[in-house]
């Protein structure tokens, strides 16, 4: 009774399991990025993978519960301590499967994070606080002024402590509380925090990466067309950036919002932005 | 024969005292029962702990009755605060961590069992042993006295990430005093844990009976001792990482903390040059071995139970006790998938990433050893086995999970998910306790004297196994859509505020809650059987190792001053031509078919 109970159940818990994962029941969304389809790819390949094996192995584990239960009957059992020909194989089986697996992903890491952003990619940073996030733009001269510790202060609105004053490459610098960028153009986001660790994570641009206090660290990606066609809330262009290392108590409400545009909106909104500095 | 019987039996008395028999006692089997007590204690709250917070996950508005009574600050009104949500949250995990699945399977079962089935009167320190007790158990206290701090407990998670948990009570509520108690609870478990692994590992190498050649070691005891050596290299590492986040915090250091940052618009002074990717990597170097610690132990036991039951040989023990080597040298070399996006080289990411898939195969290898196991065999569905086969079950599906979050350009869309909190809690967390309730059961006669009940125990087994997989596999859907972790409220999120969401949360939480009362089944089971099961007889399973050529419980010197002699491996069941269809290991009867 408990063998057959226990191989209708693990039956059931595998083909749910999968039917949910393959009718895309909760998925990833829309991907807005030019290198997210070769991550979903991955995913993809890597759940084929997952599912065979995962299959097999719950199935084999239910029909064997089943099959070898102790009926009563005296049979003799099968008198074996092992087979290394079976071990050799499944060894040298799951060798190939699953760094195959991995090295098939290489290149698809080694595009987003082996090389830099090109030249001409237009150069934003991301500041993470608790629990807000801060956008700088360069302005017109290309380059971001200094950022004095000792200088910022939220209440004052000098957010990322610059000297507008003395300070002639931070005059013309931008700060916003969101962060637009054009589609199709290459962006180049390097990702400083104030005070602890914070995450910056939006799921349709396929972009993760920690923020460090101490160190600047550099991230590239493009949006594409496909940015403009949708749309958190109904605003084409919109989605929502969320920190997710845990940075303290009001870390469930660190958000900002990501704006994509295209090149002619985007230049007009830096020009309002830079009015309002 | 002839030198058995030859020679000299010493009988060991037990202590009379109370306080040197039941409190401060050298006996491993005390100390092994005092273990598993703490981690019953600990598993107990833990839970309670996952249970508020799942209320508070779908009702994050929710009065839940009582709650003030445990912290005023922390819930006003019954109501539980963001920032008391990650202090249950990081209490929850470093308990479970901590003081159940590092305590039960190893220092519990390991304590009370590895000296008898290697044929020891003891552990080889055996004051040693009561002092990583006492040790641990402070810890604990220190631990559960941070829950009641002014400032609030900790609630920079059981990773306690710098410079968050290194800043001090600047960077928010838990920063202060309760972050402080956190690491001198971590750093005692830590000395607790060292000299228990040290003992472990003297008691393995020295104490074997004669003819306990390592290849006739059940796979219970490799567990343990390689488990022992994983705990060695680690907590040492995890020790000092802690005395090093302490000194920055209280002692002016800059080990974590750089220069130039502004806190609440404070700006901090007196650091320079600290890095808080060094506290990820020293934690890190410590938590990858610390999972296989906790699931080490449940592969044993799995092992063992399943051939028992089976009434077969283990399949491919030595492929069994070499993947667990293999499992332990790769811990070591993996700690960086933790850290694919936290600002590492991404080259290092990707080296980290092969070894990670590397690890994969002496997983899988014995999966299909286990499956290999039951091939032929004539099971015994007891609920030992039940919770064995669970086992299996559960790390099949939370270790194939570990395959996407091995794969840097995978894991970027995956991390600090749901998908990572489904997985990790599939597989160490719930594969490694049905490893220890599949040891209760397997061991409570040997224990305690008596039998516990099986149709409780299979009620119990059967609610468990149903509500783990309801908890735990929606989590990996929830991930995929983006379903970030340690965020107490998901209503300040667009993409999550949504009844696709939502909805999917309140079916897990209902079966968290059905899943958490079947426990006090297990518990009512476990107290009751104690004083009121069935006595057990010297080997109620049938079984072959040492512990079972004892009477049940043991007599306090194990033996009764007797050397066991060892003839067989561990696992002859079902040997054809046999007198019966197992030959304990200590029987000089000659296996017929060799």
């Amino acid at each position: 009774m408990a063998a057959l109970a226990w191989m209708v159940l693990l039956a059931l818990i595998t083909v749910i399991s999968v039917v949910i994962f393959w009718g895309h029941y909760w998925w990833f969304p829309v991907d807005i990025s030019t290198h997210g389809a070769a991550m979903d790819h991955q995913f993809n390949l890597t759940l084929m993978v997952c599912a065979v094996v995962f299959v097999a192995s719950q199935l084999g584990l239910a029909w064997f519960v089943y099959k070898y239960r102790d009926r009563g009957d005296g049979r003799k059992v099968t008198y074996s301590h092992g087979n290394n020909a079976l071990e050799v194989t499944w060894t040298t089986a799951a060798t190939i499967v699953f760094v195959g697996l991995n090295l098939l992903g290489y290149h698809v890491w080694a595009q987003t994070h082996f090389t830099g952003a090109s030249p001409g990619a237009l150069r934003i940073e991301a500041w993470g606080e608790q629990f807000q996030w801060y956008f700088r733009y360069p302005g017109p001269d290309g380059q971001f002024g200094t950022s004095h510790s000792e200088l910022m202060n939220d209440g004052t609105g000098n957010y990322l402590g610059l000297d507008r004053v003395h300070d002639s490459v931070a005059k013309d610098d931008i700060v916003t509380a969101t962060l637009a960028i054009p589609a199709n153009r290459e962006v180049e986001l390097v990702l400083r925090s104030k005070d602890v660790n914070h995450s910056f994570y939006c799921r349709e641009l396929r972009v993760h990466q920690d923020l460090v206090p101490g160190m600047e660290i550099p991230i590239h990606f493009t949006a594409s067309d496909e940015a403009l066609k949708n749309g958190e809330a109904g605003t084409p262009g919109r989605y929502e950036i969320v920190c997710t290392q845990l940075c303290g108590l009001g870390h469930y409400k660190m958000r900002a919002f990501l704006q994509v545009m295209t090149e002619a909106d985007f230049e007009k909104w830096l020009q309002q932005q830079a009015a309002m500095q | 024969m002839a030198d058995a019987h030859a020679e000299a039996i010493h009988v060991h008395h037990e202590p009379t005292g109370f306080i040197r028999k039941y409190i401060f006692s050298l006996d491993h089997k005390v100390i092994g029962k005092q273990y598993y007590f703490l981690a019953l204690f600990s598993v107990f709250v833990g839970m309670i702990l996952s249970v508020l917070m799942r209320w508070h996950l779908v009702w994050p508005d929710a009065h839940i009755p009582g709650l003030h009574l445990l912290s005023a600050v922390g819930a006003p009104h019954d109501q539980m605060t963001p920032e008391y949500y990650l202090s249950l949250m990081t209490m929850h995990a470093t308990l479970m961590v901590f003081f159940v699945l590092t305590t039960a399977p190893q220092a519990g079962f390991g304590n009370y069992i590895l000296p008898i089935q290697v044929g020891a009167e003891d552990m080889a320190f055996p004051t040693l042993n009561m002092l990583s007790f006492w040790t641990t158990f402070l810890g604990l206290a220190v631990l559960v006295a941070a829950f009641f701090v002014a400032d609030g407990p900790p609630l920079s998670g059981w990773t306690g990430y710098a410079t968050l948990s290194a800043l001090g009570s600047v960077a928010g509520p838990g920063e202060g005093t309760g972050q402080n108690l956190w690491i001198i609870s971590i750093a005692l478990f830590c000395v607790g844990s060292l000299m228990g692994a040290l003992n472990f590992i003297a008691t393995l190498l020295e104490l074997r009976t004669r003819g306990m050649k390592l290849m006739r070691l059940p796979l219970t005891c490799w567990a343990w001792f390689i488990t022992a050596i994983l705990a060695l290299l680690s907590f040492a590492v995890l020790f000092s990482a802690g005395i090093l986040l302490m000194l920055d915090r209280v002692g002016g250091t800059s080990f974590f903390i750089p220069a130039g940052l502004v806190v609440n618009d404070k700006l901090i002074t007196g650091h320079s040059g600290g890095s808080p990717l060094l506290w990820q990597h020293l934690f890190w170097f410590f938590g990858h071995p610390e999972v296989y610690i906790a699931i080490l132990p449940g592969m044993g036991i799995t092992s063992h139970v399943l051939s028992t039951f089976s009434r077969k040989p283990i399949f491919g023990y030595r492929a069994m006790a070499y993947s667990m080597m293999a499992i332990g040298f790769l811990s070591f070399c993996v700690w960086g998938h933790h850290m694919f996006v936290s600002g590492m080289s991404p080259y290092t990411g990707f080296a980290f990433s092969v070894m990670t898939m590397a690890i994969g195969v002496p997983s899988a290898i014995k999966t299909f050893n286990w499956l290999g196991t039951l091939w032929g065999g004539r099971l015994r569905l007891t609920t030992a086995m039940l919770f064995a086969i669970g086992f299996v079950s559960l790390f099949v599906t939370g270790g194939l999970s570990g395959l996407f979050l091995a794969q840097p350009p995978v894991d970027v869309n995956l991390h600090a998910g749901y998908f990572v909190v489904g997985h990790f809690h599939m597989v160490m967390g719930v594969a490694a306790i049905f490893g220890m309730f599949a040891g209760t059961f397997f061991w409570f006669p040997k224990m305690f004297g008596r039998m516990m009940n099986e149709t409780l125990g299979k009620i119990h087994f059967w609610i468990t196994f149903i509500g783990v997989y309801c908890i735990f596999m929606p989590m990996h859907y929830l991930g995929l859509a983006g379903n970030i972790r340690r965020y107490s409220r998901f209503t300040e999120v667009n993409f999550l505020n949504t009844p696709h969401i939502i909805d999917l949360h309140m079916f897990m939480s209902i079966a968290a809650f059905i899943t958490a009362a079947a426990q006090f089944i297990f518990l009512f089971n476990l107290f009751w059987s104690m004083f009121k099961g069935e006595e057990a007889s010297q080997n109620p399973w049938e079984a072959t190792t040492l512990e079972w050529t004892i009477p049940s419980p043991p007599p306090f010197d194990n033996f009764g001053g007797r050397h066991a002699v060892v003839h067989h491996g561990p696992y002859e069941f079902g040997v054809p031509g046999a007198a019966k269809d197992y030959i304990m290991q200590d029987s000089p009867e000659e296996v017929p078919a060799g």
